[in-house]
């Protein structure tokens, strides 16, 4: 366990000495990610068995300790995070030789350092330690996302750390200190902290406070960072704003609604409700804005947002349906999105166009990368035959259980939209004329790699969503 | 046996080392002489540390008259600590002094400058070890005199009227202050400090003891650049040679907030002081004004000292917050953030000192690059602002968690979220500072990396803000000891 937080660490102090040689370099990133991946595999076993081991670190704060601990939805998040990492690093050899990138050196170590914030915070015991890592990770990502250091880098650099920072100093360590002195420990509990003296006002003020002050989900209204963080290089776009960095946003969320609040005791809450219709209102608008967006990336950016919504949601219904479908939710949209985000960044470096509009055509050239955008679309949209049919059903069960009419119909509705603009890309790509006669070839045969391995794990999710429900239904038992 | 007479060896042995310095043929010898004395009495301070938290209180009596008549030498554990840190980062600055000072003072002028700032060390420990309200006010005036000269000591000719400025400002704040220890006197017929806490019961909330208070506050406000008694301190910090700003900004307003606490705790009581006069509102507002105002300033300097000038009186306000709260949990807090701070400060000014060294200015756009033509000195500037924006895993993280928890449990709310927006404007005026140091440098700039000695220093510093955010036994733990100490009964 602390394992898997060390390894990304010494990956990094040697990704730093081998600085001379790329190679070597590369080798050693992916020689961390593989162990690191063994590691996790090798926790899992045990932790799927029911055992849970914890561990204390340190005692910062009197009374108050940064404990490591491991449950399924913190294994589960760990396992998705390691694993994608190896891939984005198969994939960001490819991608930043292609295009010629500088300090690939500094890219290496950070990316390391991040993945080690995103292993502490999917095995943070407390809400102190997951706090720490939360931090360690906005702080670490920011030299990834202003990579280029070019003006503009530096301008979304600063609305990145900004909203994120802000919002994580002002809302979230306030929400954590009151939870200390209102409950008296901060560890995550299964059942929730707070004793029945807590009343349902200051509850539900707590829950808006952590809801909104994790920044990393992305709610609105402090879900523009998202967008601006997308000046990064396409890897960092994939595995930090797909997965490790917006996924540790919900995954929080989720963690504090079952171990701090408790699923019955959030039931009860008439904030959850509201803070629900907050989540469905971001759902809607995201996609909306996401339509008008011409940038690739934009508007994978905004699809995201709107997709986050789904995970939030999933924990603010308060049910069980709700619970196991936003926790297989961060799977299935993790699978996904990264796909749809290496495909961006294949294109780019293959053809270095970047607007929806100047795909007509591509699917010619580029078939592999289209048909993965095509089939990791439809798992966004949540369609078959892709994982993310399964996570959506069972969010639109919870809202049934719950009789939230409005929000099945925010989902239906969500859906048409994600139809809408995602698959227009495959469409112009494949039954569009290219305006020019300009042949590409395919993406670096690093970057396929890479998009095949994570669209294939979208289609066997399809099939096989059987292990995925059985860990997510650990934590509602 | 010698253990009784430490306290007063920590205040001697820096005293009798300063005109030593003088007489010393090379300037190099009389930095030496400065070090020595300094780290012994940095080890004398851990001595006593240790002894108070196994034993509790050392009562000196001076040359064996009893007190109340002669005056004694108390340690315990509020002041034990801050002894620890005064002489510590006295210490570890003047590691890296003889370069830094080679390079911005003329080598004549060197042994006076190692005197003056000896007779600083020595005023300061004098104000935390001693029991006597008089005595205190001896040592203020030798660590102030002391401190005029070190800044007047700047490169740049600007560092004169900042001298002179804090000289006039520091003067009336001393004079409020014999007011005050006058008056106390008048009341109670006495200068020991336990002993007017005992007899004052009687003639406490008359006119006397209300003015004393307020003379004692002011007086202290103005040492402590309590806003708004804070404007001489910005061009003091600004213009002083660059380890004088590291060593003056961790440990003299410190020293005089921690005498502050002593006179409204010990002397006065909770009671007096809080209860019957609203002191708590009056500092709550200054300190939450400071928090504000003086961020906001700091945004917009483009003078990186100056700039750091402007979060200390920020962050004094922080300290001030905690005596306003008065609880255990605030004063906890206060005294914890007096030592954060210090290593905080000490390490930005430190590192600052290796720019100078190396560039020769601290504005904002000349730093352009620094990330790779001082990788080192960047780190260690970039650890001690994380720890002042109260990140995670670093010092200035905790204090600031024990202040927003003690000002939530004193039922502050207001309070409690003004603080966190403050950090916030902290995080504003660092990062400009940051994103310009890693901005890529212009084509010809060389690595130009500062020697060891002025980067050792800078480190060790930046790396106790990491290890005492993390083990805080230390720092936090004799914090809250000295907390329930001064307090007693009060929770």
């Amino acid at each position: 366990m602390l394992a898997a937080i060390m390894l990304p660490l010494i990956g990094a102090m040697l990704v730093l000495l081998a600085a001379a040689r790329p190679n070597l370099r590369e080798f050693f990133s992916i020689a961390t990610a593989v162990v690191l991946c063994v590691d996790l595999v090798w926790l899992a076993s045990h932790v799927f068995d029911g055992d849970m081991p914890s561990l204390v670190l340190a005692e910062p704060i009197p009374g108050f300790s940064l404990t490591l601990a491991v449950e399924p939805l913190g294994m589960l998040f760990a396992l998705i995070a390691g694993f994608l990492w190896l891939v984005t690093t198969i994939y960001a050899i490819g991608y930043m030789r292609g295009h010629n990138e500088q300090n690939q050196t500094r890219f290496y170590t950070f990316f390391a350092i991040a993945i080690a914030a995103a292993m502490g915070v999917a095995f943070a015991g407390d809400l102190l330690m997951l706090f720490v890592c939360y931090e360690l990770l906005t702080f670490s990502t920011y030299p990834l996302v202003t990579h280029v250091g070019t003006p503009k880098a530096r301008a979304g650099g600063r609305i990145y750390l900004g909203v994120l920072v802000g919002t994580s100093m002002s809302m979230l360590l306030l929400a954590i200190i009151l939870t200390a002195l209102e409950a008296g420990t901060l560890s995550f509990v299964s059942g929730g902290i707070f004793s029945d003296a807590s009343t349902t006002m200051m509850l539900g003020m707590l829950l808006a406070l952590f809801v909104f002050g994790i920044g990393k989900a992305a709610l609105m209204p402090f879900h523009f960072w998202l967008p601006a963080a997308m000046v990064a290089p396409t890897p960092v776009s994939a595995l930090l704003h797909a997965v490790a960095v917006v996924k540790a946003g919900v995954f929080s969320i989720m963690k504090i609604s079952i171990y701090i609040f408790g699923i019955e005791r959030m039931a009860t809450l008439p904030a959850a409700e509201m803070l629900g219709y907050v989540a469905g209102f971001t759902i809607v608008v995201a996609s909306l804005i996401a339509f008008s967006k011409d940038n690739l990336k934009a508007r994978l950016a905004y699809s995201t947002i709107s997709q986050l919504s789904y995970v939030v949601l999933g924990s603010l219904l308060a049910v069980q349906a709700g619970v196991i479908g936003g926790t297989m939710h961060i799977v299935m949209h993790a699978f996904g999105k990264i796909t749809l985000f290496f495909c961006a960044g294949a294109i780019l470096i293959a053809t270095n166009k970047s607007k929806v509009s100047e795909l007509d055509g591509l699917g010619k050239d580029m078939p592999w990368t289209m048909t993965a955008f095509f089939i990791a679309s439809l798992s966004i949209a949540g369609l078959p035959p892709a994982g993310g049919v399964w996570s959506k059903w069972l969010l639109a069960q919870a809202t049934v259980e719950t009789g939230q009419w409005v929000l099945l119909s925010v989902l239906l509705v969500s859906t048409l939209l994600n139809i809408g603009y995602l698959l227009e890309i495959p469409v112009r790509g494949f039954f569009k004329r290219s305006i020019d006669d300009h042949r590409y070839n395919e993406a670096p045969a690093t970057c396929l790699l890479a998009i095949g391995v994570a669209v294939l794990m979208t289609v066997l999710l399809f099939f096989i969503p059987d292990p995925l429900y059985r860990v997510a239904s650990m934590l509602v038992r | 046996m010698i253990d009784e007479q430490l306290s007063v060896l920590a205040v001697v042995a820096p005293l009798l080392a300063a005109p030593l310095c003088v007489l010393m043929p090379r300037a190099r010898w009389s930095w030496l002489l400065a070090l020595v004395a300094s780290v012994a009495c940095f080890a004398i301070s851990v001595r006593l540390f240790v002894l108070v938290q196994s034993d509790g209180m050392i009562v000196t009596p001076l040359g064996g008259w009893a007190a109340p008549w002669g005056i004694e030498y108390r340690v315990d554990p509020v002041n034990s600590l801050v002894m620890l840190i005064v002489s510590g980062i006295s210490s570890v600055c003047l590691l890296s002094a003889r370069l830094s000072i080679n390079k911005e003072i003329d080598s004549s002028r060197q042994p006076l400058f190692y005197t003056a700032w000896l007779l600083c060390l020595s005023g300061l420990i004098g104000m935390t070890v001693t029991g006597d309200a008089f005595n205190l006010f001896v040592f203020l005036e030798i660590s102030s005199l002391s401190s005029y000269v070190l800044i007047a000591m700047g490169r740049d000719r600007r560092a004169l009227t900042a001298s002179f400025q804090y000289l006039v400002m520091g003067t009336i704040g001393a004079t409020f202050i014999i007011i005050g220890v006058g008056f106390l006197y008048l009341a109670t017929g006495s200068l020991n400090m336990a002993d007017i806490a005992v007899r004052l019961p009687d003639t406490i909330a008359t006119r006397t003891m209300e003015s004393a208070l307020a003379f004692l506050t002011v007086g202290m406000g103005l040492k402590i650049a309590m806003f708004p008694l804070h404007l001489w301190l910005p061009n003091a910090y600004a213009y002083a040679p660059s380890v004088v700003s590291a060593f003056i900004a961790a440990t003299a307003t410190k020293v005089a907030l921690y005498a502050l606490i002593r006179f409204l705790f010990t002397i006065f009581g909770y009671q007096f002081s809080f209860v019957e006069m609203p002191l708590s509102a009056i500092l709550a507002v200054l300190a939450v004004a400071a928090v504000l105002v003086a961020s906001t300033v700091a945004i917009f300097e483009r003078d990186i000292k100056r700039m750091l000038a402007y979060s200390s009186v920020a962050q004094i306000g922080y300290m001030l917050l905690g005596i306003a709260i008065a609880s255990q949990a605030g004063v906890t807090a206060s005294i914890a953030h007096i030592f954060n701070h210090a290593l905080m400060k000490g390490a930005l000014f430190l590192a600052l000192a290796c720019v100078v060294y190396q560039i020769g200015s601290v504005m904002r756009d000349d730093l352009t690059g620094l990330s790779r033509r001082m990788p080192w000195t960047f780190g260690a500037f970039t650890i001690a602002s994380l720890s002042l924006i109260g990140m995670p895993l670093t010092a200035g993280f905790t204090s600031k968690w024990l202040l927003v928890q003690a000002a939530l449990a004193a039922g502050w709310w207001m309070i409690a979220l003004l603080v966190l927006i403050g950090s916030l404007l902290a995080v504003v005026y660092i990062w400009r500072v940051i994103e310009i140091m890693i901005r890529p440098p212009a084509e010809n700039a060389p690595r130009q990396e500062a020697p060891l000695s002025l980067l050792a220093p800078a480190w060790i510093l930046a790396l106790a803000n990491i290890y005492f955010g993390i083990f805080t036994g230390i720092n936090i733990g004799s914090a809250k000891a000295a907390a329930i100490w001064l307090l007693g009964g009060v929770s």
